[in-house]
């Protein structure tokens, strides 16, 4: 089911959270809400569930006008970024919540909450309380809950923001592969690039209320639209007029012509990856990202000085 | 060392503060053996004056849990311009003197009050009836409920409600199946505060009742009444009910309450 936003705007006091925002998500997609904090990308979330009133604007889900529908009314599951478990009721009874206000046959209740605690990998803890369970299990009964009642949009506000990196990781490569099987239309929120890159099929970054890009990972890295996106998602330096990716900077212990003079500030190894940082002659911060070999073979040391000279530069 | 004379000080400050009045209570009614505490308690008008004061009990007490239960939800979820007076005028009763709040009755009910001719006009007799006893027990026992859920609702947050909400549950179920669930302690705690209030009230009523005996006396009233007529081991036989009910509430709440549950 698509979603459709139309010159949306929302306002809190004198705080400008969305400035006419529009955006489409396709049907069976799934798309990733990138930006940093206080870019609007929770609030615009929060008013496609009805959470959230827009001050002005349209949202249509799967074509139909549901900007003034209550959120009971939408048909849209909700992941809060603190799990909202029902505290007082057992996971399958948190879990089979949405199918009972709905008043679904018992039996059908209880084989639905049994396949859904298949699919989050539950099976035995449906007895326990949400209080007995770690934050990544938590998460998995609100993913459940959300599920059961068959939305036809899945949103997740910050779904791993609580959790530990490996469970962060975990849950990442469960929720696309969930997003496979399922193909429910499917946005989440993240101020993590590298989570929005590595789940979604589309990125949309956002920042001070607006939408800067939407677009695949891949283009998003290689073609960003405008210098908010490229310093936002990956790291980049600025060099002149232009900017560099770290990894598109060659260092040579030799001047020549083309290349600028810096001093190495420190060496970071991270396994394969090598970063180092460079300090130019005007005072400016550098990040360069080198293989292990090309490293070694130049031996840096803090404090050398080195000669960089881009070989991609992207210019606005 | 230290820490048994902090233990020491604070069992003795209850001892003395609370359960040497009890026992004195206790020990008078029953030193020239239970005679005129029997005599007393059968007495009709004592066992008037007794559901007297379960009835107005039995009126104040749910219409102050639902009042506290509505005010509390409207102070914390809905954030409305006037919000901070409502909460601050919801602890007005444990401000004003009891005997205060009786003698505002009377200016609005009395015969030159606002509303007391036209109550008078309509044949209804609020001041010295049932009525104006009820309208006294409910205001010195308003904040209690409201006071409990308050901060119960603060702490949980609304993400659960709007989980529910969009999870297909309107508004009246989210508040039975979410809502009204996580604050069930705060509600109960409060229903047997206010009960406790209602059952012990003596000065506002004192002044709007009339003291008529067995007509709109409470059991509290009656104590005065006994102890005024040198009837002193039937006021402390009449007291030692009142003190028992108390603690029966107090008791069987104690019972309902689990353990403290795990977060």
């Amino acid at each position: 089911m698509s979603i459709e936003i139309r010159n949306v705007s929302k306002r809190f006091g004198d705080f400008q959270a969305l400035a006419d925002v529009s955006l489409d998500v396709d049907g069976g997609s799934l798309t990733a809400l990138l930006g940093p904090s206080g870019s609007g990308k929770s609030t615009l979330l929060r008013i496609v569930a009805g959470l959230e009133r827009a001050d002005a604007g349209e949202i249509r889900l799967a074509g139909e006008d549901a900007t003034v529908l209550a959120p009971q009314q939408r048909g849209v599951g909700f992941v809060f970024q603190h799990y909202a478990a029902f505290k007082h009721m057992t996971v399958r009874d948190n879990i089979a919540f949405g199918l009972e206000i709905r008043k679904r046959p018992k039996a059908e209740v209880r084989a639905r909450v049994d396949e859904l605690l298949d699919l989050v990998q539950l099976q035995g803890f449906g007895d326990r309380y949400p209080a007995q369970l770690s934050g990544g299990q938590r998460q998995r009964m609100a993913l459940a809950r959300a599920l059961a009642p068959e939305p036809k949009v899945l949103l997740l506000d910050e779904p791993f923001g609580a959790l530990d990196a490996r469970v962060r990781a975990e849950l990442r490569v469960w929720l696309r592969r969930l997003h496979e099987e399922t193909h429910t239309t499917t946005v989440f929120v993240t101020h993590d690039q590298e989570e929005a890159m590595e789940v979604a099929d589309s990125v949309v970054v956002m920042n001070k209320g607006r939408v800067e890009q939407v677009a695949g990972p891949r283009e998003l890295y290689d073609a960003p639209a405008n210098e908010f996106v490229m310093s936002f998602v990956g790291q980049a330096n600025r060099l002149g007029d232009a900017w560099v990716r770290p990894h598109d900077l060659e260092l040579v212990l030799e001047a020549n012509g083309t290349t600028r003079e810096a001093q190495v500030e420190r060496v970071v190894h991270l396994g394969f990856e090598v970063r180092v940082e460079l300090q130019r002659d005007d005072g400016e911060p550098l990040a360069v990202q080198l293989t292990r070999d090309q490293a070694e073979t130049l031996e840096l040391e803090k404090g050398q000085i080195v000669f960089v000279r881009p070989t991609r530069e992207t210019v606005f | 060392m230290r820490r048994y004379v902090l233990r020491l000080t604070a069992v003795g400050y209850l001892v003395l503060v609370l359960l040497a009045p009890l026992a004195m209570v206790f020990w008078r009614a029953f030193s020239h053996g239970g005679g005129e505490v029997w005599s007393t308690l059968s007495d009709p008008n004592t066992v008037h004056a007794f559901q007297l004061t379960v009835e107005i009990a039995a009126i104040a007490v749910p219409l102050n849990t639902f009042f506290g239960i509505v005010c509390g939800l409207l102070i914390v979820r809905r954030r409305f311009p006037g919000a901070g007076f409502v909460n601050a005028l919801v602890d007005l009763p444990l401000a004003i003197s009891p005997v205060v709040v009786g003698l505002s009755l009377f200016l609005l009910y009395g015969r030159t009050g606002w509303f007391g001719n036209w109550f008078t006009n309509h044949g209804i007799q609020i001041l010295f009836a049932f009525p104006s006893m009820v309208i006294a027990t409910v205001f010195i026992s308003l904040p209690f409920v409201c006071r409990e859920v308050v901060p119960t609702l603060r702490e949980i947050g609304d993400e659960q409600e709007q989980a529910a909400s969009t999870l297909g549950a309107n508004g009246w179920q989210t508040f039975k199946r979410i809502t009204l669930p996580s604050i069930r302690w705060a509600v109960i705690y409060g229903v047997v505060l206010t009960t406790a209030r209602c059952i012990g009230e003596y000065g506002a009523v004192a002044v709007v009742s009339g003291h008529i005996e067995g007509k709109t006396e409470t059991a509290t009233l009656r104590v005065e009444d006994a102890y005024q007529n040198f009837q002193q081991a039937g006021a402390y036989g009449i007291s030692i009910v009142l003190a028992v009910m108390s603690v029966i509430v107090l008791v069987a709440m104690t019972l309902l309450k689990p353990k403290e549950e795990a977060r």
